[in-house]
């Protein structure tokens, strides 16, 4: 019982990270219909701007009353730093090119995926950088159901930055021009919003929850490599295929289920482990061929 | 007969210029010196590691003309090539090893590991080419994952991340008086070999291009919905582009395994699926010369340039004070990704077409396929 409580926790920590990726290709391709294969990347940069920043105002070493804000700044920070980021990469790459022939915004994609990791590979090069954990360790709870607190904690971060992300969809304005975007763009345009300035904060919230994930896979981990945002971003791309593509709620259901099927897979099988991604990717085809429109999906237009 | 008013000599004159003139003018001329350089210069190099580098240079044009048929004809992303390599490379290295101590000649498994792959390419692209265009780059992604994942970790088959060494070595049998002829480690017979494949290669595919089937591939390209209305059936079209493709990498396994002497299943990961696809984006999709200048130009940048330029950069900033605590070297070193990407973002930003284009791609890509980019690409054909 002790070793499934353990998993589940695991698990959904896992499925946290993945989910705040995954949000992010499932609003890119809602609104754009484009894989953004950068997207694992933006993650890798996003973790890799919080441990510098980290670094430069040496957070490590601050006294434990003014850790909490000063992770609740770090994470503001970063996330609206590699925000920017994102919102380049859209206007540089994949903006010009937006009516092209379809097969030209993915190639760039993938380029743009290798500009990023090349670029974290030519400064940081192939090793695992270790990383500190700014949230506070030990457990609570007894017996069986022990619970650590990062791993609480964690999970809450993530679901706030959902059900903010929710919130901020359905209920302001530019949530509303998103969705009215994501629908018909040339029937939005005619309604007066402004397109490019939709499609640029949709990368912009993207690009922040990934980064949002980096710096939590950072901290429970306590190490990143340069390019640990292939895989990643490959299971949150599961994720977001498997919830829905274009749906938020399913994008956080399916990052919470990928992560309980990896974290269970290496934990009840021996050697699972090696296995678990070809287990995800597997997932992954049946799904495109059996349920395309993922479990909440609903429109997903043949083109 | 009225034309031969003078005489027989008058006749015999004129006509060194004249057919010196048809010569300088004949556009087979370059392709016939370029194909006597490619066939001699094995025989007049003394240096052998030059052929062997152009040996393997072959393998990627090979697969650079394989995926193109995918990419470049059928416009379909297939970013998980190098996985049809790695099964044509596996398939010869267990039917013709040690591993199970099954010795099944070379010449018959160069021909069959094209089909082993082209199956493989059908049982993943038959579900997914139904599906939206997109999809399928992810699940090619996910598929190149797999399989040298696959490879690596049923090691009671396939040797795990140790691979197999020892496969054998192609060879002439002893018949009828020839004297037999082992290929051993002399890349010399390799390269001919390779040569003769891609000669036959390019005949195949650029009679392919031009087939009843290539046509129905660029029409699928240019516009699905179009060519499926005009009575293309777009999941077959589309399957055995795929499949082809698929055909050409295990063809281009195969040889490269049986040269290499090992496989391991490191060697087919998604840098190598994306530098195939850096190779014909950079060269000019759908174009097979642009397709193999790329091949070239690419391999030469990854077997010479990044692997020479560390060394000499080092030589260089050695005295120099400021920068030799840099590494500037290491640098340039690890900048093989960044080199990759900046080719593919900047190629599709500013010369979409390529180094070489297709004329037809060319407006494609220039004008979107619209309406009316298909009405102009009609007028101008």
């Amino acid at each position: 019982m002790k070793f499934f409580v353990d998993q589940l926790v695991l698990g959904l920590t896992n499925g946290a990270i993945y989910a705040l990726i995954a949000l992010g290709y499932t609003l890119v391709y809602g609104i754009i219909e484009l894989i953004n294969f950068a997207h694992g990347d933006v993650f890798t940069v996003g973790g890799i701007i919080g441990l510098t920043l980290i670094g430069i105002f040496r957070l490590e070493h601050l006294s434990p009353a003014l850790l909490v804000p000063a992770v609740i700044l770090l994470f503001a920070a970063t996330m609206t730093i590699t925000g920017f980021l994102g919102v380049a990469i859209e206007r540089l790459a994949y903006r010009p090119l937006r009516n092209a022939p379809r097969l030209a915004p993915l190639i760039t994609a993938v380029g743009v995926s290798f500009v990023l990791e090349g670029i974290l590979f030519m400064v940081k090069g192939a090793n695992q950088i270790s990383y500190p954990n700014l949230l506070p360790s030990g457990k609570i709870g007894g017996g069986a159901f022990e619970i650590g607190i990062t791993n609480l904690i964690i999970i809450i971060i993530a679901l706030v930055l959902m059900v903010g992300l929710h919130q901020f969809i359905q209920r302001t304005r530019i949530g509303r021009a998103m969705r009215a975007t994501a629908q018909d763009r040339d029937a939005a345009r005619l309604m007066g919003i402004d397109i490019n300035r939709t499609i640029a904060i949709t990368f912009f919230i993207g690009s922040a929850l990934a980064a949002a994930g980096g710096i939590i896979f950072g901290f429970y981990y306590q190490s990143i490599v340069f390019d640990q945002g292939f895989e990643a971003g490959l299971f949150a791309f599961t994720a977001a295929v498997f919830g829905g593509i274009g749906n938020v709620i399913g994008a956080s259901l399916g990052g919470f289920v990928i992560g309980l099927i990896l974290t269970f897979v290496a934990g009840y099988w021996s050697g699972g482990l090696q296995w678990a991604s070809v287990v995800v990717f597997s997932i992954l085809i049946l799904t495109l061929v059996f349920r395309p429109t993922g479990l909440l999906g609903m429109r997903v237009a043949e083109r | 007969m009225s034309r031969s008013k003078g005489g027989l000599l008058e006749r015999l004159a004129q006509l060194p210029p004249k057919s010196l003139r048809a010569f300088a003018t004949d556009t087979r001329v370059p392709g016939i010196g370029l194909g006597l350089v490619l066939v001699l210069f094995p025989l007049l190099d003394p240096n052998k590691s030059h052929v062997n580098v152009a040996a393997d240079a072959g393998t990627f044009i090979l697969l650079a003309l394989g995926l193109n048929i995918v990419v470049g004809f059928a416009g379909l992303l297939d970013l998980g090539y190098a996985a049809f390599f790695a099964i044509g490379s596996y398939a010869y290295a267990m039917l013709a090893s040690g591993q199970f101590n099954i010795h099944i000649p070379f010449w018959f498994l160069l021909l069959t590991s094209a089909f082993t792959a082209a199956f493989f390419g059908v049982l993943l692209g038959a579900p997914t080419l139904r599906l939206r265009g997109d999809y399928l780059a992810i699940v090619t992604l996910g598929f190149g994952e797999i399989v040298p994942r696959v490879f690596k970790n049923a090691s009671t088959f396939t040797g795990g991340v140790n691979g197999i060494v020892g496969l054998d070595q192609p060879s002439f049998p002893h018949v009828l008086g020839f004297p037999g002829y082992k290929f051993g480690f002399n890349p010399v017979p390799y390269y001919f070999l390779i040569l003769a494949i891609l000669l036959l290669s390019v005949v195949l595919i650029s009679n392919l291009r031009d087939s009843r089937l290539g046509r129905a591939w660029m029409a699928i390209r240019e516009d699905e919905v179009a060519a499926a209305s005009n009575g293309i059936n777009t999941v077959t079209t589309k399957l055995l582009a795929f499949a082809m493709g698929a055909a050409f990498s295990g063809f281009a396994g195969t040889y490269a395994a049986s040269k290499l002497f090992i496989v391991s299943p490191d060697d087919f990961g998604f840098v190598v699926s994306v530098s195939i696809l850096v190779m014909i984006v950079l060269g000019g999709m759908g174009n097979l010369r642009g397709v193999i200048v790329g091949a070239v130009l690419i391999f030469f940048i990854q077997r010479y340039l990044l692997i020479q330029l560390p060394g000499w950069i080092a030589a260089l900033t050695a005295n120099i004070p400021f920068l030799a605590s840099v590494d500037v070297a290491g640098y340039v070193q690890r900048s093989n990704y960044l080199i990759f990407g900046l080719i593919l973002v900047f190629t599709m930003l500013l010369r979409p077409q390529g180094l070489i284009p297709s004329a037809q791609r060319k407006i494609e890509l220039e004008l979107g396929t619209t309406e009316e980019a298909v009405a102009d690409l009609r007028g101008s054909a």
